[in-house]
């Protein structure tokens, strides 16, 4: 089993999880953050007083899957959120050691 | 400790002077008080007379006009529309989120204070009395005022309706200051300091400009309240954010503004209620109330498009809180014109305030090293100079002003100078000492570790957004 972990441009956030939906993903965890990267931040100002905003606010998206699911998740991902322009993301994967499903008690690939 | 001590003396010097100043006015009052109260309408100057005034013949008692007394209600009302919450959302929209009650507090709960003290003592010695610097004792606790009293000033509405129009602007003056020490300033401080400042800074003031005192003797054009109200909040403000010291974090961490939706929501709620402001000190409804009232508009509007036009050349971008920014510059300095200068001055001088203003709160405050959070002194104190000078020439007949055929542009314009540099130097000096004695009462500041958390919690024990 394997956990992806995908940081995305927000308004992709539609897109990527039709993606998954579409490949058999059951079930992703979104959380908004903020970061950089390559993507330079932009400057605001008020009145006169000038910030400098280095971090932008990303989706990351996590999702356990199958490891024979993995390659078609990195690809469903870097297509629906590829926009050619500098700041699409990264995708990180793990490598998952267990998975409990609460309600049943399931364990492992039955969990997912 | 010997700082410590030198300051003491200052403080206590600078007391007595104020003191001084201030009973020595009121003492004079005392001895004129057998003289008739011909109290100057407010805002109007010798040179123009809005109100209808009785002719000097003998001419019929005044009697109350119900067209008169209901504008001015209404423009009452508009001037508290202006504080609360037009001002508060101003003001609390610029502040990081966790200071947002404390910002709105302020403003709310020196509003009701100073109301109270109005009634108490302000209006009396406002406008009781002739003397040069203050007004007198006779109408303490508002003695001798019924319903059907007319008022001594406005003689076609009741006492009351004058009473309760002065004191929204009295309150809303004291009010503007905050801006300047807000996110940092201890919440008691600030009520020591509009207490001591409103008594003897706006009162004077107000009855040097209004109540017959010096200024209006001199012959200075301040038709509502550019000198008394901004350039007065101005120089109050500016010594606050010295004497309050910088926020913690200023120009080095981002102090952004946690909501520029309501900061135009209260800039908006300005505009409106700056219509009682300017049209009500017509202090009638006629003809004079009508040119205030678009004159407020004009101004107003042609400042909005002269500071995000700036901000647009020097620097790329025009911004929402340009346009609402310059939508208050233009407002204060239309003030002191309004109703004496004509629809085209006004646009004009909307467009230079704007600019000036624009100017304040970038080179002019980089200049001044101080942190006025919200540039009280950037907007009312730089839009009120600017105003207060060129009413002086604006007012002029052949600029379409009001004014007789032999008004001379170089007299006025020294005349309202004047009148600039004592205002400020008698507001600068109070505040001084007003906030010395906030300091030694209470201090003027949180501790760091508040200020980090916020005053909402810290001072209120509640939060704005949960």
């Amino acid at each position: 089993m394997k956990l992806v972990t995908a940081i995305i441009k927000p308004f992709k956030l539609d897109e990527v999880r039709e993606a998954l939906s579409a490949i058999g993903v059951q079930g992703i965890t979104v959380t908004e953050v903020k970061g950089f990267g390559r993507q330079k931040g932009h400057t605001e100002l008020y009145r006169g007083a000038e910030y400098v905003v280095d971090f932008l606010p990303k989706v990351k998206i996590e999702a356990a899957v199958k490891t024979e699911l993995l390659d078609q998740v990195i690809e469903a991902i870097e297509k629906s959120a590829n926009t050619g322009k500098i700041g699409d993301g990264k995708i990180f994967v793990f490598e998952l050691e267990h998975v409990i499903r609460i309600r049943t008690g399931e364990t492992g690939a039955d969990a997912l | 400790m010997k700082k410590g001590t030198a300051h003491m003396k200052r403080l206590i010097g600078l007391c007595a002077l104020a003191g001084a100043l201030a009973f020595g006015g009121a003492a004079l009052a005392q001895e004129k008080k057998d003289a008739p109260a011909s109290v100057a309408p407010a805002a109007s100057a010798p040179a123009a007379a809005p109100a209808p005034v009785p002719a000097a013949a003998p001419a019929p008692a005044p009697r109350l006009d119900s067209g008169d007394t209901a504008w001015m209600l209404t423009s009452t009302m508009l001037v508290i529309l202006m504080t609360i919450p037009g001002l508060a959302l101003f003001y609390g929209g610029l502040a990081r989120s966790k200071n947002m009650l404390s910002v709105l507090m302020q403003v709310f709960v020196i509003f009701s204070l100073i109301s109270i003290l109005w009634a108490v003592y302000g209006f009396s010695l406002a406008f009781a009395g002739e003397g040069r610097f203050i007004g007198g004792f006779d109408k303490l606790f508002l003695a001798g005022t019924k319903p059907d009293t007319l008022s001594s000033a406005l003689a076609t509405i009741p006492e009351y309706v004058f009473i309760a129009f002065q004191g929204t602007f009295a309150a809303i003056t004291t009010a503007l200051i905050v801006g300047s020490f807000a996110e940092r300033v201890k919440f008691s401080a600030v009520l020591v300091f509009a207490v001591i400042w409103f008594t003897l800074a706006y009162l004077p003031i107000a009855h040097m400009v209004w109540g017959g005192g010096l200024l209006a003797k001199d012959g200075a054009l301040d038709f509502a309240g550019g000198t008394v109200v901004h350039i007065n909040a101005g120089v109050a403000g500016l010594v606050g954010a010295y004497m309050v010291g910088k926020r913690v974090g200023y120009g080095r961490e981002a102090l952004t503004p946690h909501s520029l939706t309501l900061t135009m929501v209260g800039a908006s709620l300005l505009w409106v209620g700056w219509f009682g402001f300017n049209a009500g000190s017509a202090g009638a409804a006629n003809g004079v109330a009508g040119l205030a009232f678009i004159n407020t508009i004009l101004a107003t509007a042609a400042a909005a498009v002269s500071w995000i036009a700036g901000e647009a050349i020097g620097r790329g971008k025009a911004s929402m809180l340009g346009a609402a920014s310059g939508a208050v510059a233009g407002l204060v300095a239309v003030t002191p014109a309004a109703g004496f200068v004509g629809p085209m001055g006004s646009i004009i001088l909307g467009l230079v305030a704007g600019l000036a203003c624009l100017w304040g709160v970038t080179g002019l405050k980089r200049m001044l090293k101080a942190d006025d959070a919200f540039d009280v002194f950037g907007v009312h104190g730089v839009g009120g100079i600017v105003g207060a000078l060129l009413t002086g020439v604006f007012a002029a007949p052949g600029l379409g002003g009001t004014q007789a055929a032999e008004f001379s542009i170089a007299s006025q314009v020294f005349i309202q100078a004047k009148s600039v540099v004592l205002t400020m130097a008698w507001s600068a000096v109070v505040a001084f000492v007003a906030y010395k004695v906030a300091d030694l009462a209470f201090g003027l500041r949180v501790p760091e570790e508040e200020e980090r958390e916020g005053l909402d919690i810290t001072a209120h024990g509640e939060s704005a957004y949960s």
